[in-house]
């Protein structure tokens, strides 16, 4: 059942469309990624979602209900981008502050167990590190023991470590039973954490699937580079049916093609007898894919 | 606790956090008063004050005073801090939504003004011989008057302000002007008829005259009720018209 649901969506600012008629669902349970550049329209899609701004067009349900509605508040649990606290307001005292904003608040002290935040119940949040912060803004959006948390680049600005741990943690809620709507331009992030990616460019949606879904979609097709033993006429390898295409790079041979190309080529070669050094096999990545669907390489 | 008590309680918390600014607002009114009490001269009757002493004029004006503080360094440069940080935007997704915040900061204001008053009123009645305002009732409706017209100056600061920092500039530029007429450097019974006629305008000026009134037993004056009023409505409808959560 579909937890949210966004049709046709719009928002402008002033002349400038920065979301222009984006349609998805979310379903209950899993983990739903908005994958894009920078400035494609998914904080404003995901705000839009919140309740924080108003579409100028199209219809946006969030568990049947309208975002503005005050039911939702205690539904949908958010993380902002750039939200801070108080300087000198503790971790402690911060949970305890929004729990009382919920009719049905969970344990925040386990909530910061499992958020390894407690430890830092009695500090003042101008101490945090940075994932400290990031936890405690995790902490917030799930007091109020919400059925959907939208994480809006909750990984920006961590450390490699740091951002394995939030992985580890958004796959923990979600087995909480907590629907998870996540904004990311991180490829390996959103690969390797979510159930389904909406792929937003330029304020539209240009692709809806798995991350798997989504490479197979782009390109079926297999590249092998290898330096071959001895001189090869590249014609040989062209004729076979699973071979597109052969190019020289160097003294490696590049041979793309479909189908179960790597046992062709090897059978042709030691059929020839020749052996295939540095041998390489490359498949698309969500990467590639994501070049594909945009006309560019996402900038990281 | 429900969740605005909880903010509030949380608010108080973090302002006595910020020993500087506990002082200049809940500190600094009585601390004057006693350094205005401790000069002989203010303590002799006058003939030209109709028998007053100077010390008594200082009363109301150091009660105005206390609100000024709340309402023009700690509400706008809060309310603008919030704004600027994004607490009030995350408020907004949350159930109380930032309303929570605007009503727990304006009873932590009134409390904590109200309580620099009761200091200033003991330490007028106690230490230099100040009789208690005679109409207890007619001093409370100007204390909240008076409030309520600065809170709503405040609030307008604070819908203004781009930032923190700003809003803390535009409070202090409002505040020396608007407490000269309260009668901070020259009391209103000093000023002249051109002074007098635009301190009865100012909020301080009216509230500060209401309660002097209430003290010596009478209502406040039609005219300033009337001025009173009229910057809650004017200040607070602006504020209310240009207030940005975000």
């Amino acid at each position: 059942m579909a937890i949210i649901e966004v049709e046709g969506l719009v928002k402008r600012y002033g002349e400038h469309t920065a979301v222009d008629g984006v349609s998805f669902d979310v379903e209950e349970g899993e983990i739903f990624g908005i994958l894009g550049p920078n400035g494609a329209g998914k904080t404003t899609t995901v705000e839009c979602i919140e309740g924080l701004r108003t579409p100028d067009g199209g219809r946006i349900s969030v568990a049947g209900l309208h975002p503005r509605d005050d039911r939702v508040r205690e539904l949908l649990g958010a993380q902002l981008q750039e939200s801070e606290q108080p300087d000198k307001l503790t971790v402690g005292e911060a949970m305890e502050l929004y729990s009382s904003f919920y009719r049905e608040p969970a344990d925040w002290r386990e909530l910061l167990e499992t958020l390894d935040l407690t430890a830092k119940t009695g500090a003042q949040f101008r101490r945090l590190s940075g994932g400290q912060k990031q936890r405690l803004s995790i902490a917030l959006a799930l007091v109020g023991n919400p059925r959907v948390a939208v994480l809006d680049e909750l990984t920006t600005g961590l450390d490699p470590q740091a951002r394995r741990d939030a992985w580890g943690l958004i796959e923990a809620i979600r087995d909480r039973g907590v629907t998870i709507l996540m904004v990311t331009h991180f490829m390996e992030e959103a690969e390797r954490l979510c159930d389904r990616l909406a792929v937003i460019d330029a304020g539209r949606l240009v692709a809806l699937d798995t991350p798997a879904g989504l490479v197979a979609r782009v390109d079926d097709r297999q590249r092998i580079r290898f330096r071959p033993s001895a001189p090869l006429d590249p014609a040989v390898l062209a004729a076979l049916p699973e071979v597109h295409d052969v190019q020289r790079a160097g003294a490696q041979l590049v041979v793309t093609g479909t189908g179960n190309l790597l046992l062709a080529v090897t059978t042709t070669l030691a059929a020839a007898q020749i052996t295939a050094a540095e041998l390489r096999v490359e498949q698309a990545s969500l990467d590639d894919a994501f070049v594909a669907l945009t006309g560019r390489p996402i900038p990281s | 606790m429900s969740a605005v008590t909880r903010l509030t309680a949380t608010e108080t918390r973090l302002f006595f956090r910020e020993p500087m600014s506990v002082f200049f607002t809940l500190a600094f009114p009585p601390i004057l008063f006693v350094i205005l009490g401790a000069i002989p001269a203010f303590r002799e009757h006058e003939a030209d004050l109709g028998g007053l002493r100077v010390i008594d004029l200082y009363t109301p004006i150091l009660v105005v005073t206390a609100i000024t503080m709340f309402a023009l360094t700690g509400l706008p440069q809060q309310f603008a801090l919030y704004r600027e940080k994004g607490i009030l935007r995350r408020m907004r997704t949350t159930p109380v939504k930032p309303g929570g915040m605007l009503a727990a900061q304006l009873i932590m204001s009134t409390v904590l003004s109200a309580v620099a008053t009761l200091a200033v009123l003991a330490i007028a009645r106690l230490v230099f011989d100040v009789r208690l305002p005679e109409q207890p009732v007619a001093y409370l409706v100007a204390f909240v008057l008076c409030a309520l017209a600065m809170f709503a100056l405040g609030l307008l600061v604070a819908s203004l302000a781009p930032n923190g920092k700003s809003a803390g500039s535009i409070g202090m530029v409002l505040l020396f002007p608007l407490l000269f007429f309260a009668g901070l450097w020259i009391p209103r019974e000093s000023m002249n008829d051109v002074l007098l006629r635009i301190s009865d305008a100012t909020p301080l000026g009216a509230g500060v005259q209401s309660l002097q009134d209430a003290a010596a037993g009478d209502w406040p004056q039609l005219l300033h009720v009337a001025v009173l009023l009229g910057w809650t409505v004017v200040a607070g409808g602006l504020a209310a018209r240009y207030f940005r959560w975000e």
